[in-house]
């Protein structure tokens, strides 16, 4: 099932006009927010607009008149009462600002009922962990680079880095805030409607940056469940005697750096692969999953995404076309 | 066939190259950043064709034989693309389940690259 992805403007597929818009959200964290960056920007252009009107009116009044006396300033009765207004009319818009921002900086603070879930999100050179751990770690399980949360409800997301600095954005849901190594900091966003959200990371963080990008995936809460409940599950056993060698070269080539649970490949340093097939993009957003783009990735992912931490694989075709059938049985 | 491929040589215009393969080269466009193929050629004008494991398709439209095989007509071509297994059994470009049409659309795109 394709959902509409919500990128800001473009209504729905898998459309890249405006990946990264942040005028139009769908949530509870981001809504007063957009809101008061709406507010704030009317309220600056009227007050240019005001002062310009005035001061061009005072420069443009007297021009022409020629005779230099004219230019002497009458002074009229209560001229100060105009400095009072304005001193007023600016105390009002400043004051008024200062108040609706802080109101909104307490109104997204944090959600106003129990979180339904806590993910917690780690950012690596140049893609993004997610492990849903909750009250049983029996029933923990870790993906990546597409997170899915339960559409309607508040979710914190507890964010750290395992190399260097990245940043969790996603526009349409929530602000920024720091993946940094040996902290945690804490966000939360709520998706108001189903869909796909695209979000980035923002802080530069290497060669790769630019390609470090997630989806989170609003689903329905039945259909939500439906999928943490897979994404617990082990990986099936392969049948076909192509995927059983699949699975060999995987764990000797592979398995020093992907954990595919259920088999001895176990390694953390590259993203779980062990529900592959069910994410739509592979290299942090960078291409569709498809039997090609995965083909093109295993072989020489240097060319795709160049200086990512994973090396060129160059096994002959047949142990490509065997690795490839492997990764399709991971669903 | 050999005529064909011949008359193909320099002939990039949109109009010409969907007589000849009866394929649609802004479909077969889309197409092709759809199946990623670009993640294993580098093609011209293409943002994510930069694929280093197979040939780069700069020039596919002049090319005289397609994977060492078969002469460069559009009926071969489409054969390729949608099975690029029986041709060259066990070579590192997968079927990737392209329709005829579709592998026509895409026929029609790489004969606008010369
Ligand atoms: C040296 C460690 C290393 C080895 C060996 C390695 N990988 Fe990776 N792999 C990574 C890293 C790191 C990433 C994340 C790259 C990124 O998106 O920046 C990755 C990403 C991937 C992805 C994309 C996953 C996603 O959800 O985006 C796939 C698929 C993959 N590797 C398959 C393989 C296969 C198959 C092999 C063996 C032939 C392999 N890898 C060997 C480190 C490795
Ligand atoms: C997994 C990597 C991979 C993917 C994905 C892939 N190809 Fe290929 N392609 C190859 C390889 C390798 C060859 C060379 C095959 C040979 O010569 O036997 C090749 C050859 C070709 C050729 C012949 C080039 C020549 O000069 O002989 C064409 C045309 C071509 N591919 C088009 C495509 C198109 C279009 C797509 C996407 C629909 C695509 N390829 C997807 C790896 C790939
Ligand atoms: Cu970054």
């Amino acid at each position: 099932m394709l959902q509409p992805l919500h990128n800001g403007g473009a209504p729905t597929g898998m459309s890249p006009d405006w990946p990264m818009g942040f005028l139009h959200t769908y949530g509870p964290r981001a809504d007063p927010v957009t809101g008061l960056a709406w507010g704030l920007s009317i309220i600056s252009i009227a007050v240019v607009v005001i002062v310009t009107v005035l001061v061009l009116t005072g420069v443009l009044r007297r021009a022409g008149r020629g005779e230099v006396a004219a230019l002497r300033p009458v002074r009229g009765e209560g001229g100060m009462q105009w400095i009072y207004i304005g001193l007023a009319l600016t105390l009002v818009a400043l004051l008024g600002s200062l108040v609706w921002t802080v109101t909104v900086l307490a109104e997204v603070d944090s959600p106003a009922s129990k979180p339904a879930l806590t993910i917690q999100v780690t950012g690596h050179q140049w893609w993004w962990e997610a492990t849903y751990s909750g009250d049983d770690p029996s029933r923990a399980f870790t993906t990546a680079n597409e997170i899915h949360i339960p559409v309607g409800q508040p979710v914190m997301v507890k964010l750290t880095g395992a190399d260097v600095i990245h940043s969790f954005w996603i526009p349409t849901l929530t602000g920024k805030t720091d993946a940094i190594p040996g902290r945690t900091n804490v966000a939360w966003l709520q998706a108001d409607q189903p869909g796909v959200y695209r979000g980035q990371c923002t802080e530069y963080c290497g060669q790769q940056h630019a390609h470090m990008a997630m989806y989170v995936i609003a689903d329905p809460p039945a259909a939500f469940q439906a999928w943490a409940a897979q994404q617990r599950q082990p990986a099936a056993q392969p049948a076909a005697p192509q995927q059983v060698m699949g699975e060999q070269v995987f764990v000797q080539q592979c398995g020093a750096c992907h954990t595919v649970r259920g088999t001895p490949a176990g390694g953390v340093v590259g993203p779980d692969l062990t529900h592959l097939m069910s994410r739509r993009t592979i290299g942090a957003g960078l291409l569709p999953n498809t039997v090609g783009a995965l083909s093109g990735w295993i072989e020489n992912p240097q060319a795709m995404k160049p200086g990512v931490l994973m090396p060129p694989t160059k096994v002959a075709p047949v142990q490509l076309a065997a690795l490839r059938a492997y990764l399709e049985t991971l669903r | 066939m050999a005529l064909a491929a011949v008359a193909l040589a320099g002939c990039n215009e949109r109009a010409k190259t969907e007589v000849h393969t009866g394929g649609d080269p802004g479909r077969g466009s889309l197409l092709v950043d759809e199946e990623a193929c670009g993640s294993c050629h580098v093609i011209p004008d293409k943002a994510q064709g930069n694929g280093l494991v197979g040939p780069p398709l700069a020039g596919i439209a002049r090319r005289a034989v397609i994977a060492g095989l078969l002469p460069n007509t559009p009926d071969n071509m489409t054969r390729w693309l949608q099975s690029p297994q029986s041709v060259v059994p066990g070579n590192a470009m997968p079927n990737m389940g392209l329709t005829q049409q579709q592998a026509r659309d895409i026929t029609a795109y790489l004969y606008t690259l010369d």
